[in-house]
């Protein structure tokens, strides 16, 4: 699914519009076009740095600064998994590693039929309930290898 | 019938939804009428999903729930096999003292007649008929500080802002609560988050701040839901807007989502992000009280810290004062996590002794096996070994053990944790979150990742010099990131040495 640069400025001319006013718009701007497309096309940055008056590169260093920001699409599921200290005590390593041996990928890659992205994240927040897990932007607790096939399994 | 079932993260992570959504398939085949209620988490994570229904003799416990065991709720009460009893006299809730969190869990997060029938706005109202100098003089004195970790007394930060002369001021909230082990912000803001609107308005009317942004991180998906919905309700009603419930003082607000730098939890860096950077850190001066967000002065307060300002109002100074220890003032949500048997938050006045929060309250590992370490106050908190807890919970107390307590998230570790590996995903944290500003922490969290493996090898000579590192690290870097890394990994090998040296580890056995 490629997107057209006609398409792109039409789309990314709207995003701009409705931040139109607001103090400190580029992240909120980036959320939105990684919202409408599941990453930031190339394209969008021109468009971005002119309308607010700043340097592609500026705008492309304030992208590359974040984590969330993907320059390409990822798989059709996104599995997060914490590695943060509290799930560390629980198992955290070990699971991640089943992960990604059962999945065949390290992290930040996408499985080869383009299903699964698998990606760090560093605590969200359930350190009481750990390891814990972002699946599509849902929460799991708990996360040992069985409820980690099972969400595997659930996704594919 | 009245049935509650949590909204909150961590019961949606252990299955709240399909409790709740069993409950409403039951009735309707029961033909029985149901007010689900989805509220906060009363902070008992390890009985997630917790049910309540409604009775004459108040509100009865059921959990952990799950959907199949839903049915015989609807037979009978008191002979089911997750009845806990009345919530209100379960010991862990009873021992609390729930000052900031009084209303979670209790009121439906998103009803504002709820939140008005249990105490809210009895603060603003009351600091809507006093002048900016009482209002900051009433914070001063509840003896409230920075609950994000800093420690620095809130009232005086707000005078710095009250005082300085400028066309338009800030408030700010930071609620980029990355820390391991601290969720309080999340349940908070998921629980009640009208009293973190409620404090940012005070906040507002207090300095003269007229907008105010609560930064989040997007790893809370839920919590920004909540906050979102909360703002909106609270503009609808006039809480927010031109004329704060009707005063004809102004205060407005809105709510901003990160994009996963855990160093924007750093007020100057969160600054940064907020204004559409990189998020960098700022150099110190000048202070973010006089030139904050777009160059103006700027209050940037933690969730906790503004969402205790209501009650302060409500119940006076002096209440809120007369609970703590030493220079540790009210009270402190603990959030006991991590390999834990009864973990959640906790919240209760400053001066519990570490040991007695992690046997006493926490009941000690979730394993069963012996607590190896503590380490408070997230990633960059000192790992706490068994022979100092003893070690009363409060600022300076920690500080005096080489330690902080920074936003009171215990992460407890058995006996299996090697403290080596933490003290080099320590610095490999440290490394991959750096904002790349200052040397001490972009190169040093690289060098002391590479030092901690010579050690891992035999190495001990790389000993001294991952002290020297720390101590670079710890006196040269701008902010918290880089200086309070050095916690962690020293904390480590001054407690643990055992685990640094392999080789003599591997002889002795």
């Amino acid at each position: 699914m490629t997107q057209t640069s006609t398409e792109i400025a039409a789309r990314v001319g709207e995003i701009l519009t409705a931040h139109e006013g607001m103090e400190g718009p580029l992240l909120p701007i980036l959320h939105a076009i990684q919202n409408a497309y599941g990453y930031v096309p190339r394209d969008a940055l021109p468009i971005i740095a002119k309308h607010l008056n700043l340097t592609r590169a500026e705008v492309h260093g304030v992208m590359s600064f974040y984590h969330d920001f993907r320059e390409d699409p990822a798989g059709k599921h996104v599995l997060k998994l914490c590695r943060a200290e509290a799930c560390q005590a629980m198992g955290a390593d070990r699971v991640a590693a089943h992960a990604q041996n059962r999945l065949g990928i390290e992290w930040h890659q996408t499985t080869k039929d383009g299903r699964i992205t698998l990606e760090p994240v560093f605590c969200l927040g359930l350190c009481a309930c750990a390891p814990a897990a972002l699946v599509d932007g849902k929460v799991v607790g708990r996360v040992d290898e069985a409820r980690l096939d099972a969400i595997i399994e659930g996704v594919r | 019938m009245k049935i509650y079932v949590p909204r909150d993260a961590a019961a949606r992570g252990l299955g709240a939804d399909d409790v709740a959504a069993a409950v409403l398939a039951e009735a309707a085949r029961r033909g029985v009428t149901v007010d689900l209620v989805r509220n906060g988490s009363r902070g008992m994570v390890w009985l997630e999903p917790l049910l309540e229904v409604a009775t004459d003799g108040g509100r009865l416990a059921f959990g952990p729930m799950t959907a199949a065991e839903v049915p015989a709720l609807f037979d009978d009460l008191a002979s089911h096999p997750r009845a806990l009893g009345l919530t209100e006299e379960l010991p862990w809730l009873m021992r609390q003292t729930r000052l900031t969190f009084a209303r979670v869990g209790v009121i439906d997060p998103l009803s504002l007649s709820e939140y008005e029938a249990h105490g809210g706005l009895v603060g603003l109202r009351r600091a809507l008929g006093m002048d900016s100098a009482a209002i900051v003089a009433e914070v001063t004195d509840s003896g409230l500080r920075g609950r994000g970790g800093a420690g620095f007394p809130t009232g005086i930060k707000w005078k710095t802002v009250a005082e300085a002369k400028a066309d338009q001021k800030y408030i700010v909230c930071n609620a980029d609560e990355g820390d391991s082990g601290t969720f309080a912000d999340r349940m908070l803001m998921e629980g009640d988050p009208f009293t973190l609107i409620e404090g940012m308005v005070i906040a507002g009317i207090a300095t003269g701040a007229t907008r105010g942004y609560v930064y989040m991180r997007s790893e809370y998906p839920d919590a920004i839901e909540v906050m979102t919905e909360a703002v909106a309700i609270a503009h609808k009603v006039g809480l927010l807007g031109a004329s704060v419930l009707g005063s004809g003082r102004t205060f407005d607000m809105e709510v901003r989502t990160g994009a996963g730098a855990y160093v924007c939890g750093e007020e100057t860096s969160l600054l940064n992000s907020l204004e559409g950077k990189r998020g960098v850190v700022r150099a110190k001066p000048p202070l973010p009280a006089l030139q904050g967000f777009m160059g103006k002065p700027t209050v940037v307060n933690n969730v906790i810290s503004l969402a205790t300002i209501p009650v302060i109002f409500e119940r006076g100074a002096a209440f809120y004062r007369d609970f703590g220890l030493g220079r540790s003032r009210g009270t402190i949500p603990l959030q006991i996590a991590g390999n834990v048997k009864y973990g959640g938050l906790f919240e209760a006045a400053f001066g519990h002794t570490l040991g007695a929060i992690v046997n006493d309250i926490g009941g000690g590992t979730a394993t069963g096996r012996p607590v190896k370490a503590v380490q408070v106050g997230g990633p960059l908190g000192a790992y706490f070994p068994p022979a100092l807890f003893d070690t009363p919970f409060g600022y300076e107390e920690f500080g005096a053990k080489e330690g902080l307590i920074g936003h009171a998230g215990l992460v407890i570790f058995d006996d299996t944790a090697d403290m080596l590996k933490q003290a080099r995903f320590a610095m490999e944290f440290c490394a991959i979150e750096s904002c790349g500003k200052c040397t001490p922490c972009r190169i040093g969290a690289v060098r002391g990742v590479e030092t901690v493996d010579r050690i891992a090898k035999g190495d001990v000579a790389a000993i001294p010099l991952l002290t020297d590192l720390c101590a670079t690290m710890k006196s040269g870097s701008l902010c918290a990131l880089g200086g309070f890394t050095p916690y962690p990994v020293m904390s480590a090998l001054t407690h643990f040495p055992d685990d640094f040296r392999p080789a003599m580890k591997e002889a002795a056995e």
